[in-house]
């Protein structure tokens, strides 16, 4: 699978995938649920998948919401997206700064998603 | 650790050198959970210290208006105690995602730091200063080591449009309206798909406010980190080859995805919401022209920063009609009732984010429209441009 990994680990689990999201106004920080009701899967924990997104878009702060997610243990498995986003791997980067858990970042065109079904294991490596 | 998270940041995005930046604005100062402030209470107790001239977007609190914030106390407690570790780290005090209109200008080509999606792409396109789009706690990472990895929009290559959007047939009244920009900006995000656009055919002179309300709205419903307009944004350029000619259609539709419910005039509306960007003070100006001494049946909740509350105080402004937010905002920590309700906007940037962060459902009007709506309680809005 054309994958590219940013940030290393290794991850096996269900894809959620989104066609887009925004970490901030899409994720509560406090319980990792969605919460964009124009998004598929609102209401659904990304606790534990392979987060998928097609087109990550927005806020600046969406590093604070994923490095919370981390913290405090409701991150997905690993996040996959459609192209380098510096501000979701800011997240992580500075959890590992912080010695707590972190998950890999890897990036799959939206194309190379698109063969991926919603809800399959998918492994990242 | 400071310099450890910018070069990590630089080698993951492929930059091969770190720029010097001459100044900072902070978006990592807003409450998100424990984990930002124990971040931050970190780098003070490692002796950090901003070493270019810094300034702070919103914090979760408004340290002007007490009670204003319903966050439960030991939330409201940590945010705090994030507020007072950004100060300690030597950043000032603005707490507005509007720094641009509380004295911090970068120069044209200065390459800066800047957080908070709104603010970078004013400082991008507006200013024509340099910044990448950066995320929570590299902004003050960058701060302290006085550098930012050399990539994205601080490249000359990826600072220039491929994409030009000719708005010529577009309806002048349309164009001249304030409701006009943010949709713009909200058609730009949706649309522009990680490009440089720039637009033609647009007014030669374009107030400072629509600027900044377009870009926020562009910010919000996509990652746009720099616009240009032909004879009005500093930065020059190259026509790109491709162009796309703008049609009323399009906007329409982009204006309509704004709201997220259909309604009727005469609608029962609980409350307005204005100020994101935070509300300057020639839109406090215009707002009250608006009530022109009118008393809203609905609360008019008005988003801004300390530098604006300044000014209406010199300049003796009534603002007993409206219910002022200082240094934070409607969607980003709970002020607006929990009991949820219909409310209206100006702004491309609380229409998009209203409703995951609150729970309100959102009708987007003009900035009449929204006085004319609280006075009447209930939708008022002028629609013939937009049919």
């Amino acid at each position: 699978m054309a994958m590219n990994l940013l940030l290393p680990g290794t991850a096996e689990a269900a894809a959620l995938k989104l066609p887009t999201l925004s970490l901030w106004g899409g994720v509560d920080p406090f319980s990792g649920r969605l919460t964009n009701p124009a998004l598929p899967h609102c209401g659904e924990s990304v606790k534990g998948k392979v987060l998928m997104i097609a087109e990550p878009v927005g806020s600046s702060s969406s590093s604070a919401v994923l490095l919370e997610l981390l913290q405090a243990g409701n991150a997905p498995a690993a996040i996959v997206l459609g192209r380098a986003d510096a501000i979701v791997a800011l997240g992580i980067l500075v959890a590992r700064e912080m010695g707590w858990a972190t998950i890999p970042l890897a990036v799959m065109p939206p194309n190379e998603q698109a063969k991926v079904a919603d809800g399959a294991t998918i492994r990242v490596e | 650790m400071a310099m450890r998270i910018v070069a990590d940041t630089a080698r993951l995005l492929g930059a091969s050198r770190l720029v010097p930046v001459a100044s900072a604005h902070i978006d990592g100062c807003l409450y998100h959970g424990d984990s930002g402030t124990l971040f931050a209470e970190r780098l003070v107790n490692d002796g950090g210290r901003a070493s270019v001239p810094t300034t702070l977007n919103v914090g979760a609190l408004d340290l002007v208006h007490a009670g204003r914030v319903r966050l439960p106390p030991e939330r409201m407690a940590m945010a705090r105690r994030m507020m007072d570790a950004y100060l300690k780290l030597g950043c000032r005090p603005t707490w507005t995602c509007a720094p641009y209109q509380a004295g911090h200008r970068p120069a044209l080509g200065q390459h800066v730091a800047w957080g908070e999606s709104n603010a970078v792409v004013f400082c991008n396109s507006v200013l024509g200063a340099r910044t990448e789009r950066y995320g929570d706690f590299l902004d003050i990472c960058a701060a302290i080591s006085g550098r930012a990895p050399e990539t994205g929009l601080h490249l000359d290559d990826n600072r220039r449009p491929s994409l030009l959007v000719d708005c010529a047939v577009l309806d002048r009244r349309l164009v001249e309206e304030e409701a006009f920009w943010p949709v713009l900006g909200a058609w730009l995000g949706e649309n522009a798909g990680g490009r440089v656009v720039a637009f033609a055919g647009l007014p030669s002179k374009i107030d400072e406010d629509r600027l900044k309300a377009m870009g926020a709205a562009a910010a919000s419903t996509g990652s746009v980190g720099l616009f240009h307009i032909e004879g009005v944004t500093p930065e020059t350029f190259e026509r790109p080859r491709e162009v796309l000619k703008l049609s009323g259609t399009m906007l329409h539709a982009a204006r309509d995805r704004l709201s997220t419910v259909r309604a009727k005039p005469g609608d029962k509306v609980d409350a307005i919401a204005v100020g994101s960007p935070h509300f300057s003070f020639a839109e406090f100006q215009r707002l009250l022209g608006h009530l022109d001494g009118r008393k809203p049946a609905i609360p008019i909740y008005v988003c801004t920063g300390r530098h604006t509350l300044a000014e209406i105080e010199r300049a003796g402004l009534d603002t007993s009609a409206l219910t002022i937010v200082a240094d934070t905002c409607i969607v980003v920590t709970p002020i607006l009732p929990a009991s949820g309700g219909l409310l209206m906007t100006n702004s491309g940037k609380f229409a998009h984010y209203t409703r995951p962060n609150t729970g309100f459902e959102v009708l987007y009007g003009s900035l009449a429209d929204c006085a004319e709506t609280a006075v009447a309680g209930r939708l008022v809005r002028e629609e013939s441009l937009w049919r």
